[in-house]
Parts: structure tokens; sequence; C-alpha cells
């Protein structure tokens, strides 16, 4: 057996078996060991794609996603998707060839310095030199991607490794003394956070991206404490939308409500979520009267932006359900009839003028699957949309690239998503900006006939960036057009042998969304919407929580927070 | 918040790229090394680094928390939060100009029990080990006469001993 044969067949014993990939010079032995393997391999047409794919696999399925690419330039397109995956907290393993090691560091050809370019946007990597050393690399790369924080891991496999007669064993010890999660919350600190959240009068629990894995957990304990629950871009579907106790989205385009509750609440019980920037705002406006309370698996994040008065380092899967047994239902009435006012004051809305906005199409796509598919996005202005209008019942089904925000990233992670959950509809919310960054993909679409329907939200310009300059640059409009040079999509999709749709108005969006779902096959329906639509509420870069635009340059009518005013 | 330095030692797995990971945290966050030293340790395979790092209280806590997530990193110490020994090595040159100088600078070395390690007709190079403030009194000291190179291994530090015979290592029998 080869090198290149050993590592597949390890690759089988962590169950894997699905890989995205596109194949080279430098990884043609393990795609010669692939023809008589097993494992489906999904050809993507760019290995950026193969790692978004990867990434969306696991958070679609909870399962490893895979990837593999050749070197050098292979390589290095893997790396926007491996910092968005590292970003995002998601287990791949991605597997490159490299050059034979007797030519490492002579500058070869397609030779990239792979194990150092991607150092800093993995949770860590290996540069393999010994074969028989392939099975001990791959349970410990599947270890470190699944376990603690999960997190993306890069194996580099020279050629001559591959091409080299492999005699070790796989029966393998894992032996990585330096790496201990900690799963277990202290019980001290889980007993301070009860005793915090019970004094607590105004008290909200904020779910970030942990809860995609703890979504039991989380709903146990929001609804048997009677918590409000504020669920961050990366929480969404770890805690119902639809629920009563649902405060949803927070920060920057985050709703009224969630961030009034977070400028006024004395508590935050933070659950696997890291306060992004994007989350807090200006961190000292950010919940001025809150004790906050954060659980988190990874000690790094607690007191990194947002000082945690009180700590717990663990697994929420762990400690939620021990925390829930420290306390009683808790008293706030008070608390909640603020809440559910502010509710009533700012309801999802939006005008409908002519043409369509953005904003009806999504909730058109919402109603007409019920909210029961898997939904990806690219990034921007329509991410925020669907973030808001398109929230999903369940976890892992709303897949969208937050910390890295990487356009480029919805088309791909819609395949992914589709081969994690076979039978499922998915929906991709995309911009005509972004969508065209991996274009490309619309082959493998059709290749495996994948029941993905794209929407692209086309407003003719790049919406986000149009906004910041239309707010914050004097409407000094700086290479955003796009509308004069765009494709037809709906003809470009039928180049790639997809259905294609250009919809103008909302009759026809009416008429073709369910037409186009009801097929169960791979669709693009370019949706011409208004080019000036806005994302409100919104609060500007740097700003605080509390100084938030609800409207067109509205101001939020809200008193700033004053613990001697508010509901007590 | 308190800028200062703090000493830490870290012991890593001895992989290839370990540095370049703990030099790329580093240079990433926006983190400070004022020294650095790195060889084996004790233990086959375990390397012990010692770094002074400045910074305030909050940034060397995320220097350590981000430290300890590197999957080759197996423990770090902060040794400011408890009493620790520290040395460090100088290799220094310094100029001779004229025999009364050599007499001196000779002297001078002898007050600081640096040794020579090299002697040439207008230069003699001294090892001093020690402590910082020895070092930057022996070098303040030989400006007079000239400093033709220097260099300092940076700190080196170890907490101070166990107190407890329980918790020290085995050891091979010493009878053979």
């Amino acid at each position: 057996m080869k090198g290149a044969e050993a590592l597949l067949k390890a690759l089988e014993r962590h169950g894997v078996d699905t890989v995205f990939g596109h194949p080279g010079g430098a990884i043609l032995p393990v795609y010669d060991a692939l023809y008589d393997s097993p494992i489906k391999h999904v050809l993507v047409r760019h290995e950026q794609a193969g790692a978004h794919a990867a990434d969306a696999y696991y958070r679609a399925s909870g399962r490893v996603g895979v990837c593999f690419a050749t070197s050098g330039p292979g390589a290095t397109n893997l790396v926007t998707g491996l910092a968005t995956a590292q970003m995002d907290s998601s287990a791949v393993v991605a597997v490159t060839g490299n050059v034979a090691t007797s030519l490492i560091g002579t500058d070869a050809f397609q030779e990239a310095d792979v194990y150092g370019i991607t150092a800093p946007v993995t949770k860590h990597n290996y540069l393999v030199k010994n074969v028989d050393d392939i099975p001990r690399v791959v349970a410990e790369a599947f270890h470190i991607a699944s376990t603690g924080r999960p997190g993306p891991v890069l194996i580099d496999l020279p050629k001559d490794v591959q091409q080299a007669e492999f005699h070790g064993s796989f029966d393998v010890e894992i032996d990585l003394p330096g790496y201990r999660p900690t799963l277990t919350g202290h019980a001290k600190q889980v007993r301070k956070a009860a005793e915090a959240v019970r004094a607590a009068r105004r008290p909200v629990m904020m779910v970030g991206g942990g809860g995609q894995v703890a979504s039991e957990e989380v709903m146990a304990f929001a609804r048997k404490k009677g918590i409000p629950v504020i669920t961050t871009l990366m929480g969404i579907g770890a805690y119902p939308a639809g629920e009563r106790q649902a405060l949803r989205m927070p920060g920057m385009h985050g709703t009224v409500t969630a961030n009034r509750a977070i400028t006024h609440c004395d508590l935050i019980l933070g659950a696997g979520l890291r306060f992004d920037d994007r989350v807090t705002g200006k961190i000292s406006r950010f919940a001025p009267n809150a004790t906050v309370v954060h659980v988190d698996i990874d000690p790094a994040e607690i007191s990194k932006l947002v000082k945690a008065h009180v700590p717990v380092v663990g697994d929420l899967r762990e400690v939620l359900p021990r925390l829930a047994d420290a306390l009683d239902r808790l008293e706030i009435d008070d608390w909640w009839e603020q809440l559910e006012e502010w509710k009533g004051m700012y309801p999802e809305r939006y005008k409908t003028t002519q043409p369509l906005v953005s904003q009806e199409v999504i909730q058109l796509l919402h109603q007409a699957t019920g909210g029961e598919c898997v939904v990806t996005t690219e990034v921007g202005q329509h991410q925020m949309f669907a973030a808001r209008l398109f929230p999903t019942k369940r976890p892992r089904t709303f897949i969208t690239s937050g910390g890295l925000g990487t356009m480029g990233f919805g088309l791909p992670a819609a395949i992914g998503a589709a081969f994690a959950r076979p039978g499922e509809q998915v929906v991709l919310i995309a911009g005509d900006g972004s969508v065209q960054m991996n274009i490309q993909e619309l082959a493998t679409l059709y290749k495996h006939q994948l029941p993905v329907v794209v929407a692209i939200l086309n407003n003719g310009v790049l919406g986000m960036v149009r906004q910041w300059q239309e707010m914050f640059s004097a409407k000094r409009y700086s290479e955003i057009y796009l509308a004069d040079s765009n494709p037809d999509f709906a003809k470009l999709a039928e180049a790639y042998g997809l259905d294609g749709y250009n919809v103008f108005d909302r009759e026809t969006a009416a008429e073709v969304v369910p037409r186009a779902l009801a097929k169960g096959k791979p669709a693009v329906i370019n949706f011409f919407v208004y080019e000036a639509e806005k994302v409100f509420p919104m609060i500007p870069a740097g700003a605080g929580v509390d100084e938030m635009i609800v409207g067109d340059q509205e101001p939020d009518d809200a008193p700033a927070p004053d613990p001697s005013e508010v509901p007590a | 918040m308190s800028a200062a330095r703090h000493v830490m030692s870290v012991t890593v797995r001895d992989r290839p790229g370990v540095l370049v990971r703990i030099a790329g945290l580093f240079a990433r966050r926006g983190f400070n090394i004022e020294s650095l030293s790195v060889a084996q340790s004790e233990e086959p395979g375990v390397s012990r680094t010692t770094f002074v790092v400045n910074g305030e209280d909050s940034v060397l806590e995320q220097v350590q928390k981000q430290l300890q997530k590197l999957i080759d990193v197996i423990k770090v110490i902060d040794h400011s939060q408890a009493k620790f020994v520290d040395r460090e090595l100088m290799l220094i040159k310094v100029a001779v100009r004229t025999p009364e100088d050599r007499v001196e600078i000779r002297q001078i070395a002898q007050d600081f029990r640096a040794r020579i390690v090299d002697v040439a007709r207008h230069a003699l190079v001294f090892e001093v080990t020690g402590d910082e403030g020895k070092m930057n009194a022996f070098i303040a000291q030989m400006r007079d006469f000239g400093i033709v190179e220097l260099i300092r291994t940076g700190r080196v530090a170890l907490p101070r001993s166990e107190s407890d015979p329980e918790r020290l290592p085995s050891v091979r029998s010493r009878a053979a």
C-alpha cells in the first residue's frame, strides 16, 4: 500500500464518505488511489469552493468536512476557505499535495510554503514527511478539528510521501499533550453564574455559533427559565426565531428589541459566542449596566473584548443543564412587559416600492418553503435581510460567513449543505456581486443535480458598499456599479444547463418561486430589485448599540440608559 | 491596567515550525517580544522557551491564552505570578586602546565576575552572566572604552524550587 492509499483508508476510518476537491500534479497519487476508493469525490471548479463546501458540509451536518487541493496555487486558493472556517469555528480537514520533499524549499514548479501560509488561518496544520505517520496525523487532525472549539486543520502531503510504501499501522494513539479542551464547567463558576442570573431583574441570554451544537440545551434552558433569548448571526436556528422568547439578532443590523435589551439589561448570559465587534458596537457603550456571565469552550474568548464578571469555560451541552438545575424559573414579568412593548413598536417592516425590494423576495422564499429548508447566503445586504426575514427554525440550517464575511461563500456552501443533508431543499440567498465570486460552481450544481435554488437579489450594485457610501461618504459612489456589465443570469444558468428565470415584478416572483422550488432541481432565479434599498436598523461602525439608526437616518428615540428609569 | 514586563516560560513540543507559530501569534495579535530564548528542556522532545513580554495585564492574559491554544504548546507559566530565578548570558567585545585601558577594563571585569573568553591586541571578549541589572551596569561601564559588539541571550527563567520532596522527579539509581 502506498501513502496515498493509506490516506484514503485513514479518512474512511474516520467515517469520511464525501470529499470536495480539485486535482493537480502534486496530489496525483491521491487522485489515482481515489479511482478505486469508495469515497465520493465532488469535483469543484475552484479550490476555494472546495473549502467552502467542506465548511458548509460540517455546519449543516456536524460531520467533519474534507477537501483536497494540489500544491502551490491549488493550496493558496484554499486559504480564504480555511480562514472562513477558522473564524466561524467550522471543522474542516484539508489535504494538500506538495512537491516532493527533495524539492521543498527550491522554488519548484507549483511550490508554495503552504505550511507557513496556512498556520495563521488554521487551528493546526501538518507537513507530513514520513509515510508511516499518515494514520496518526489524520487521527489527530480529525480530533483537533472536531473537538473543543472546532476549526480547520490542514495536512500537507509531499508527493513522494504519497508514493512511498506504507508500513505503518492504522491503530494509532493520539498523542497531544498540549491539547486538552476544558469541557466541564468549574463547579464554583457554575454556582456563581447561577447566583448572578438569579439576582438579575432584566437578564438576557445571548447565543452564538456555539449554540448550533447545543440547540437542545439552549432551548431547554431558555424555556424552563423564561429568559429572553438573543441569537447572533451565527446562532440563528439554535433557538427558533418564532418563539415568544426570541428577541432575535443583535448588533449592527440587529432588531431594535435585541439592541435595546442589551442596553437596558442588568445581566447577559453569553453562551457560545465571542462578542464580535459587529455585535458589540463600541465596547464602552455595550450593555453598560450588565453583569456578564460568559460561557464558552474557548478560554481565550472570555474577557477578550467584553469583560466577563463570571467566566465559565466549558461545553454548553454540559454547562447549561447544570446551570438550569441550579435555578428556578425567573420572575421577570416587568422586564418581559417592557420587551413586548418594544417588540410591538418595532416589527420587521419595509416599504414595497416598484420595482421589487429584496425583503419581499426573501419573505416569499420563506413562505414558499415554510422556513423548512437549509439557507445559505453570500455576504452583504441580502445576508442581513436573510438573517432578519428568513430565520430558520432548526440548528445547522442557516449557513453564512459571519466572522470573515466572505463573498463567494454562499454558492459552494449551498453545494456542501446539499451533500450533507440529502433530500432537503437548499435556498441560496445571494447578491449579484458576491454570487459572481464563485459562479463557476453552477457547473458542480448541474453535475450533481442538487436541490438548490439560487435566488439572486440583483440590485445592480454592491449594495452594502453603496449603503455605506451613501450614508458615510456623502453619496460618493465609488466602484459599486455592476448593472452595466452584469451577465444575463438566467441565460448564464441555461448555459450551465440549469433552469434560469429573470423576474422583474412581484406577480412573476410569486409565481416563479413555488414553481422553481417544486421541481426539486437546481435553478437560478434572478430578481431585479430596487437599487437604493438600505438595511435598517443600523448601528454605524464604531458607534454604540444605543446609537442605532432605526429607519432612513431616523435616530432611535429611546432615551439613553439610566438604571433608575428602566423597569426594575 | 498597569503596563509591566512579564517573564513567561512556555514549554513546547519539539516540532518543526513551532517557533514560527509562536512568533506569528505574537506578530498577528500585536504583542511585543522583548527577548526570547529557546532550548531543549529536561524532557526529550520538549523545549523550554523564556519570553520577556511588555504589556498591560489584560494583554498579557490574552498572550497566555492564545499561546495555550497552540496545539504544540504544552504549558505556559507567567513567572510574575510566583517567585522565580532568572539569568542572562552576554558576550561583549570591548575595544582596548592603551595598556592602561587594558588594566582598567580587566579590573572592572573582575568586579563583575566577567570571564575573559578571547584576547586580542585591540579587544577583549567577556562572558557575563547574571540578571539584567548586572548586564546593564557592565555595559554602562564598558561604554567609556568602546563596545565593538555585544550579544545577549535574553532572559532564561525557572520557578523557584519546590520545598516538598514528594514532588521531586524520580531518578535513575545513582549507585552504578
